[in-house]
């Protein structure tokens, strides 16, 4: 008998192999080195004087002076801070830091953006933090609403259909009942179309993305309708109040804080709320445990006299109710008032947060900023009069989508049974 | 406790996988259930265990008829399952998957995980376990996440254990370390039922055994006065060899040649790591390792599947690290698929149509862009005879054959085709007695005709039966080399070497 042995020799392997890590860490090296030309060559040259950023308004209890930074300096050493990142990123790689560095990166990136659309000019920094947080909630809601789902390994593509039907459902039980009526109603329409996807693709297992498509269509199709034949001649249908912001006492009155987050109508407060109660079900609680199982690995659950098609329809009826809540925001929560397909793909938005929070309530919700941000900076850059295409400008939101989706995201693993469905032995 | 099986049966269809069955399981004993797959044995516990109800007979605990409404009701009557395809969520950490379904809860539904963890750490001391509480699964070893599946059913206080051929993922230590376990267990009084089809396994542990053959327990009997012979023809319903005929070897030239390979998983993580080796023509080079130690992705490099990271494979004389699979094909490699559902065959096709997915373009069967239907149908017909493929006709699907008439498809497809390097993975794995025969003589055959062979099975009675030279793949290395011309072969060498432990 012989026997040869050899060494371990894993370490000595590593650097000559290209992984899809590293390859990615040098990709968002070029993307950083990018960034730093285009601030350095390109905003830097077009910004002279100061960019005036104003943190508090004259009404506050407690007035900050404003933030002054002369456009063209700042500019040139966020470039080098940019270029500095993305050379390191290039030559080392660093794959623990690489989402690390892009991120800090963008974050630059953004701030020498709107650094060279202020300079000369004065924009309210407070006001567009506070807007980013409204702007965010019916993201925020609908990724809230989709980690409900798929954390039971539900796909929840209807979430834009549940979204527009609850915004649809509060505008018009709101003008005749009221608010807290209207919402009420919007919570109602969204858990009964939450329950009739759970219907289709857990006891009629229909595939889950057509059955999404098709709620989508149908709510697209109806609301327009009714809005467009009915309300068009009764106006007093499409007239209800909105609910406005509440300032919290004390909290309110924090300099910056305050405004965002304490001076807000109930849907921010509400959807923090929710995030709360949903991480500590998830989380914490014998039902959200069981919840987990069964997205992770049914038929384990199904053994342990878990009841997998139960759990399914409470958590999707849930997320559902969760939607028609973040729908309510677009009528109740704003304007009043019901328009054709006004939930402009929220929804799916929605979805991305879901998967850029890594199917977890609190991660969700933190994504749903990034593109509230997105969304509030088109807004306020709109009224500085950058000399960039309103149309351009109202893109900010699905641009950063994309690139979250595509390329921040890194390795995030969906629950196992994602989309599967379970059919019992 | 005393359960007792009377007159169970249960139909599927036409086919009856249980009649009329008998059987007694009675505390601080073990009863070893023997019987190839498909005997029904795995239908009998489910009916056990509660998740099939039975068209006939009836279940005695202690003497009183019960009817069991689904696995809840069972585990409520003390009756604990041990599947072979684990039920344990990966994500979660050991004492999560012990509680679920059973969740010690305090105000608001919390969970009251701490109470799980110390319930967990009095069951390790009391069985003698050593698992972490808070381990996670997906982390743990195949015999480890083994214990915490009998954690869970001791959890739920269950006086019956249904181990559902459960040595089947271990390596041969942590199969002598997996008896002591039942042997703390019998000795504290539980009742345990162990499935298997392993001979010597259920000689050495079960208190008597039961064989079931085609639905119907066709012996029973005390193992002290059974041996392996008598229980392999009760169990298959002839005489069985066990010895494969092999000539001597005389190895050709060296055919495929793998320097330096390393692989990659999807996630990243190293699979194949600087793994050096090669085949000879007219030899068989079985590669031996517990399961997830990388020859998976070992054999998707080899056939194309999947990039080489690093490394060089040569097949005759060719580099062929970046050639295509159909080129593969065509220079004579043949690939036995160690999935035959997943990658070898397409379950809704018909058995001709499975035949030539991988030659339908050659001359043969194809002229220019349309298929010669009347040939492959005449062709394939000569193949199933050749091969023994017991099918009604060529166009039946293939999800309507057995397992061993599937895999013996999928082995006439790959021989029938002239190829020089046959790479087997797991070529028997799920399939009976007499399949495996067959398919052993086959790959004799193609090596004494000149082939080499690449064989990879988990089963090391396999390789030790087929191969020539024998190497041991763990955690992407190959740790051990052992060439059957020197001598024989240590199996417990192997087997620590499977384990990782270098000598």
């Amino acid at each position: 008998m012989s026997m040869t042995t050899e060494e371990p020799t894993s370490e000595t392997a590593a650097p000559r192999i290209d992984t899809g890590r590293n390859r990615q860490a040098r990709t968002n090296g070029v993307i950083l080195l990018a960034l730093a030309a285009l601030a350095a060559l390109v905003f830097a040259p077009d910004s002279s004087g100061i960019a005036t950023f104003r943190l508090s308004r004259p009404t506050d209890a407690i007035p900050l002076s404003d933030l002054a930074v002369p456009a063209e300096l700042s500019i040139q050493i966020a470039a080098a801070l940019l270029a500095f990142l993305g050379v390191r990123q290039f030559l080392r790689g660093g794959a623990r830091w690489t989402s690390v560095s892009l991120g800090l990166g963008l974050l630059i990136a953004v701030a020498a953006f709107l650094v060279w659309a202020t300079a000369g000019k004065a924009f309210s920094l407070t006001g567009m933090l506070q807007a980013t947080l409204v702007r965010a909630m019916p993201i925020a809601l609908g990724g809230l609403a989709g980690v409900l789902c798929e954390r039971v390994a539900v796909i929840n593509i209807a979430i834009e259909g549940m979204l527009l039907a609850g915004a649809f459902t509060g505008a018009l039980v709101g003008s005749l009942l009221g608010g807290i009526g209207g919402l009420a109603a919007a919570v109602g329409i969204g858990g009964l179309f939450g329950f009739i996807l759970a219907a289709l693709v857990v006891t009629y297992r229909m595939d889950q993305i057509i059955a999404g498509v098709v709620i989508n269509l149908f709510v697209l199709g109806l609301t327009s309708y009714v809005s467009s034949q009915i309300f068009q001649e009764h106006r007093f249908l499409n007239n209800a109040p909105v609910f406005r912001a509440i300032k919290i006492p004390i909290l309110g009155d924090i300099p910056v804080i305050g405004p965002v987050f304490f001076q807000q109508n109930i849907f921010v407060y509400g959807a923090i709320v929710m995030v709360v109660v949903a991480t500590y079900y998830l989380f914490h609680t014998r039902m959200g445990l069981r919840a987990r199982a069964v997205g992770e690995h049914p038929r384990a659950a199904d053994t342990l006299g878990v009841n997998v098609y139960r759990t399914r329809y409470i958590n999707v009826t849930l997320g559902g109710m969760v939607a028609g809540f973040g729908g309510a925001w677009f009528t109740l929560g704003s304007v009043g008032r019901f328009d054709e397909g006004m939930t402009g793909g929220r929804g799916f938005i929605g979805l991305a947060a879901m998967i850029f929070g890594r199917w977890h309530p609190v991660g969700a919700f933190c994504a749903a900023l990034v593109f509230g941000f997105a969304d509030s900076l088109q807004q306020k850059l709109a009224l500085l009069g950058v000399p960039i295409p309103s149309e351009f400008l109202a893109m900010a939101p699905y641009v950063a989508t994309i690139i979250v989706v595509a390329g921040l995201v890194g390795r995030a693993r969906p629950p196992a049974a994602d989309g599967k469905p379970y059919v019992k032995e | 406790m005393q359960v007792e099986l009377r007159g169970i049966t249960k139909r599927f269809g036409e086919i009856v996988a249980n009649d009329s069955i008998d059987l007694t399981i009675r505390e601080g004993e073990v009863l070893g259930l023997l019987g190839e797959n498909g005997a029904g044995k795995s239908t009998l516990m489910n009916v056990l265990c509660g998740l099939y109800s039975p068209d006939a007979g009836e279940i005695l605990i202690n003497g009183e008829p019960t009817v069991f409404r689904g696995p809840a009701d069972a585990i409520q009557a003390g009756i604990g399952m041990v599947h072979q395809h684990f039920m344990l969520v990966p994500v979660f950490s050991v004492t999560e998957n012990v509680v679920l379904g059973v969740e010690p809860t305090g105000l608001l539904d919390h969970l009251d995980l701490e109470k799980g963890r110390r319930e967990v750490r009095e069951i390790n001391e009391a069985y003698g376990l050593h698992v972490d509480p808070d381990g996670l699964i997906e982390t743990l070893p195949v015999g480890v996440q083994q214990r915490v599946e009998i954690i869970k059913v001791l959890f739920r206080s269950a006086d019956v254990l249904i181990l559902d051929e459960p040595t089947a993922v271990l390596t041969p230590q942590e199969v002598e370390e997996f008896f002591q376990i039942i042997d703390y267990l019998r000795d504290a009084g539980k009742a345990l039922v162990f499935i298997t089809h392993k001979l010597n396994e259920i000689l050495e542990i079960s208190d008597r055994i039961s064989v079931l053959r085609r639905g119907k327990i066709v012996g029973e009997g005390d193992p002290a006065e059974l041996t392996r012979p008598k229980l392999a023809e009760m169990m298959v319903g002839r005489p069985v060899t066990f010895d494969v005929a092999k000539a001597p070897v005389d190895p050709g030239p060296v055919l495929l040649d793998v320097q330096d390979l390393t692989v990659l998983r999807d996630n990243d993580e190293i699979a194949v790591d600087q793994v050096s080796l090669n085949v000879r023509s007219g030899e068989i080079v079985g590669i031996a390792g517990v399961q997830g130690n990388g020859q998976s992705a070992l054999i998707e490099t080899l056939t194309g599947l999947r990039r080489a990271a690093h490394g060089t494979v040569r097949f005759d004389g060719h580099d062929i690290t970046r050639v295509s699979v159909r080129k593969r094909h065509t220079m004579g490699i043949a690939h036995i698929p160690e999935d035959r559902q997943r990658a070898g065959l397409i379950g809704k096709f018909s058995v001709a149509e499975n035949m030539v997915l991988n030659n339908y373009y050659s001359s043969r069967f194809s002229s220019g862009p349309q298929v010669n239907w009347s040939t492959v149908h005449k062709s394939t017909a000569r193949a199933v005879q050749d091969f023994d493929v017991r099918t009604p006709s060529v166009f039946e699907p293939v999800a309507h054959l057995s397992g061993g008439n599937q895999q013996k498809l999928v082995v006439a497809r790959e021989l029938s085709r002239e190829a020089r390097l046959i790479i087997a993975g797991q070529p028997t794995r799920g399939l009976d007695v007499g399949s495996i025969e067959y398919i052993h003589e086959r790959l004799i055959e193609s090596r004494e005709q000149g082939c080499g062979v690449l064989l990879i099975s988990s089963e090391l009675d396999e390789i030790m039966a087929l191969a020539d030279r024998i190497l041991v793949m763990f955690k992407g290395h190959v740790v051990a080399e052992y060439d059957t011309a020197e001598g024989p072969v240590n199996k417990s060498s192997i087997g620590l070497a499977m384990a990782g432990a270098a000598l």
